[in-house]
């Protein structure tokens, strides 16, 4: 038995699902025997850390602060072991931008992109280079926030004139927003849990949204409005393929312990492309790794119970 | 948005969200004196259940109220109800079957949206201006009804000093709709939670006290006493009362028994209206303040509605400007407000966003709005470099408003807003 610090909550506009994704685990941790200690961050947490010195401390935080490494550093500061991913993996994954480079440099197939600060439209006139852009990558488009988790501030551009009033959408969540091609096909997931410190491919999960022409945000933490198939059916080549092509994404981006890839795979070319490697995924009642777990016939106890052993 | 408006609630942001009024201009010492007097005389039925359509004493307090307003009321054709949202899903529950039509104003009251989607209403939104729901185009949606062969269970309108949009119904416009109310057979729900806190002009008549045949009457002392007290009423023509009566007993046999004794008492101490006045008088300063502040900070493409009374006011931008998404980024800079789509059922709504002024201070009011026009001004500014449209933005001067004309129709407005555009702005000074 441990004393875990679970921390939840935070500042970042998941707040909300960290908080299921926290009370999920919290109630886990106590029927695995640990003694749980719910920390929802603010500004005491080093204070609260440091009077409490938690064997452990399990991070459900998503989005800013929580998954961007920020709140790692300081437990490697505090000299506290923690769930997950470490400062580096984090600080990767969790921007969009440096994460596609990576891939892309390394050969993983991730829908082409361009990628801009606010500075570049304010200061350098990037607005002229938009027709260049948008020809380039061919509509529609996806535009979306660098750094934001889940689908927030996620617009697609159908016509050049959808691309303005998408990118201060975008802009609202991030300084940084991504034009991406848009990938038409099916959304799946694939979540990564280390096995004997080998990371291992859970079965894929298939997101089918019930009402929405776009899987949203809502959608996503919402029982009823997303349909989930685990595992997918795909031709078992083409699964082998976006699991190993995962797999790659996760080691590419150095994670450790667990994490979420999403992909496209193009439906008329059965093509995957990866879009962005989550260190901290969801974990609550609807979320994909423990669904992808318990299609592999691994319990969100004993998910719980192997994500808290690997801690370091 | 949902999970954005849970961030709305902490500490460190000033938030224009709620609909708060100000619970803390109500005296201490009053209130320990009030409820010693509950407990001295009537502790036992006080934490004892109460008749379902409330306490006699309380029903006679609600006449008052209605009184005040100009109308005459038999305490026994009122039901005390949870607050006047159980008001809502009261009448509801005993009128609307899935697909039903509800008539309602756009944009309309957000709390009523799930109420009204629960019970998997249909609901038509008729268009405003400055002077509330428009009438002609109320009559189209009738007659558009008619051509499909549906009727409205009912009408629903907030006549006075509107949530969100801050307008206040026409008295013209108030007897087309009692005319066409009787026409048609058709029942109006009248929720006028914020008639009494008027900061300007004179009263208009409720829609009750001009003909009470088809008028349901919903009214609260949230925004008049307390909204902690969860006490509202209905007011209904008997066969329907009976109906609501049971809906009640059946969602929570009787509203709050200890509640119902405050109101008691507190409508015996003594002249209840006073403290309305002061609350009349706190809100009319923090409308001017919010006023103010807005014609100094927001952007010459956002326009406003001046209301004369209630707690909200209704502001538009840009058409480019989602104020979902808005919200984000002004949380960020820990300010928040109601996004626009929430007042509507069809997502229409996407570049407005309501204002509460009454639970906030006037320092903070100045802050949150001068942040809020910070991010808005960011945003036209941005949208017009992306464009190429860049206009000169009108800065602050610390003085008040550089430009106070009448302000410019905002580009691609939406239709169904147009003339609140023009609402005069208050000129600050």
């Amino acid at each position: 038995m441990s004393r875990v610090a679970v921390l939840k909550g935070g500042r970042s506009l998941e707040r909300q699902v960290s908080l299921n994704s926290g009370a999920r685990v919290e109630e886990s941790l106590r029927r695995l025997g640990h003694e749980v200690i719910e920390v929802d961050v603010g500004h005491d947490l080093v204070d609260r850390l440091s009077a409490d010195r938690p064997d452990v401390a399990f991070v459900v935080l998503h989005g800013r602060d929580g998954e961007d490494g920020t709140v790692q550093e300081l437990l490697e500061v505090l000299d506290i072991p923690y769930t997950g991913s470490r400062v580096s993996a984090c600080i990767r994954a969790s921007d969009k931008v440096l994460a596609k480079h990576a891939m892309h440099d390394a050969g993983i197939p991730t829908p082409d992109f361009f990628a801009f600060s606010e500075t570049a439209f304010r200061s350098l006139g990037a607005a002229q280079a938009l027709p260049a852009i948008s020809s380039r990558l061919r509509f529609p488009i996806v535009v979306k926030p660098a750094s934001q988790g889940s689908a927030l501030g996620i617009k697609f551009a159908r016509a050049e004139s959808d691309v303005p009033t998408a990118l201060i959408a975008a802009f609202s969540y991030d300084k940084k927003v991504l034009l991406e091609r848009y990938v038409a096909g099916r959304e799946l997931a694939v979540s990564i849990l280390e096995q004997d410190g080998q990371p291992r491919a859970l079965p894929i999960v298939e997101a089918v949204p019930e009402e929405e022409s776009f899987y949203d945000f809502e959608s996503r933490y919402e029982i009823g409005r997303t349909r989930f198939i685990c595992p997918a059916e795909l031709d078992p080549a083409v699964g082998l393929q976006v699991q190993n092509l995962a797999l790659d994404a996760y080691r590419l981006l150095g994670c450790s312990v667990f994490a979420r890839v999403d992909l496209m795979l193009d439906t008329e070319t059965s093509e995957p492309f990866v879009l962005e490697v989550n260190p901290i995924p969801g974990l609550t009642e609807t979320s994909l790794l423990p669904q992808a777990a318990d299609a592999a016939g691994i319990g969100f106890d004993d998910l719980i119970s192997r994500i808290v052993a690997a801690a370091s | 948005m949902r999970d954005l408006m849970a961030l709305t609630a902490r500490d460190d942001v000033i938030s224009f969200s709620g609909g708060l009024p100000d619970t803390s201009t109500f005296p201490p010492g009053f209130f320990t004196e009030l409820m010693g007097r509950v407990a001295t005389g009537s502790i036992a039925k006080a934490l004892q259940y109460g008749p379902t359509e409330g306490l006699s004493d309380v029903r006679d307090a609600i006449a008052l109220v209605m009184e005040a307003e100009g109308m005459k009321v038999d305490p026994d054709a009122i039901l005390t109800t949870s607050g006047g949202q159980q008001a809502l899903d009261l009448v509801c529950k005993i009128l609307i079957d899935p697909g039903d039509v509800i008539v309602a104003e756009a944009p309309t009251y957000p709390g009523a949206v799930p109420t009204f989607c629960s019970y998997e209403a249909d609901v038509i939104q008729v268009p405003m201006d400055r002077d509330g729901m428009q009438i002609d185009k109320l009559r189209e949606e009738l007659a558009q009804l008619d051509r499909e062969g549906r009727r409205p269970k009912f009408i629903y309108t907030i006549p006075n000093f509107h949530n969100p949009a801050g307008v206040t119904m026409a008295l013209e416009r108030r007897r087309e709709l009692l005319q066409i109310a009787g026409e048609r057979e058709l029942l109006v729900l009248e929720d006028n939670p914020y008639g009494l806190l008027r900061y300007e002009g004179e009263p208009i008549p409720t829609l009750y006290s001009l003909d009470s045949d088809f008028v349901l009457y919903a009214g609260t002392f949230s925004k008049i006493l307390s909204p902690g007290v969860r006490i509202g009423w209905l007011v209904a023509p008997p066969p329907v009362l009976r109906q609501l009566a049971l809906g009640k007993g059946s969602a929570d046999l009787c509203s709050s028994s200890i509640s119902q004794y405050f109101i008691a008492e507190y409508f015996q101490a003594g002249p209840w209206i006073n403290y309305v006045r002061s609350l009349s008088e706190l809100y009319r300063r923090r409308r001017d303040v919010m006023l103010d502040a807005m014609a100094e900070h927001f952007p010459r493409e956002a326009t406003w509605t001046h209301p004369e009374g209630g707690l909200f006011l209704w502001a538009t931008l840009p058409d480019y400007i989602d104020t979902t998404d808005l919200l984000a980024r002004a949380i960020e800079e820990q300010v928040a407000f109601v996004p626009g789509r929430a007042a509507f059922v069809d997502g229409r709504g996407g570049s407005s966003m309501r204002l509460n002024f009454s639970g906030v201070g006037e320092d903070d009011i100045r802050e949150g709005i001068r942040r809020l026009g910070e991010v808005i001004r960011e945003q036209v500014g941005l949208y017009g470099t992306l464009t190429g449209n860049a206009h000169p933005e009108r800065r602050a001067t610390g003085l008040g408003p550089a430009d106070p004309s009448p302000v410019p129709t905002a580009p691609a407005a939406e239709a169904h807003l147009d003339n609140l555009r023009h609402l005069t702005r208050k000129r600050a000074g």
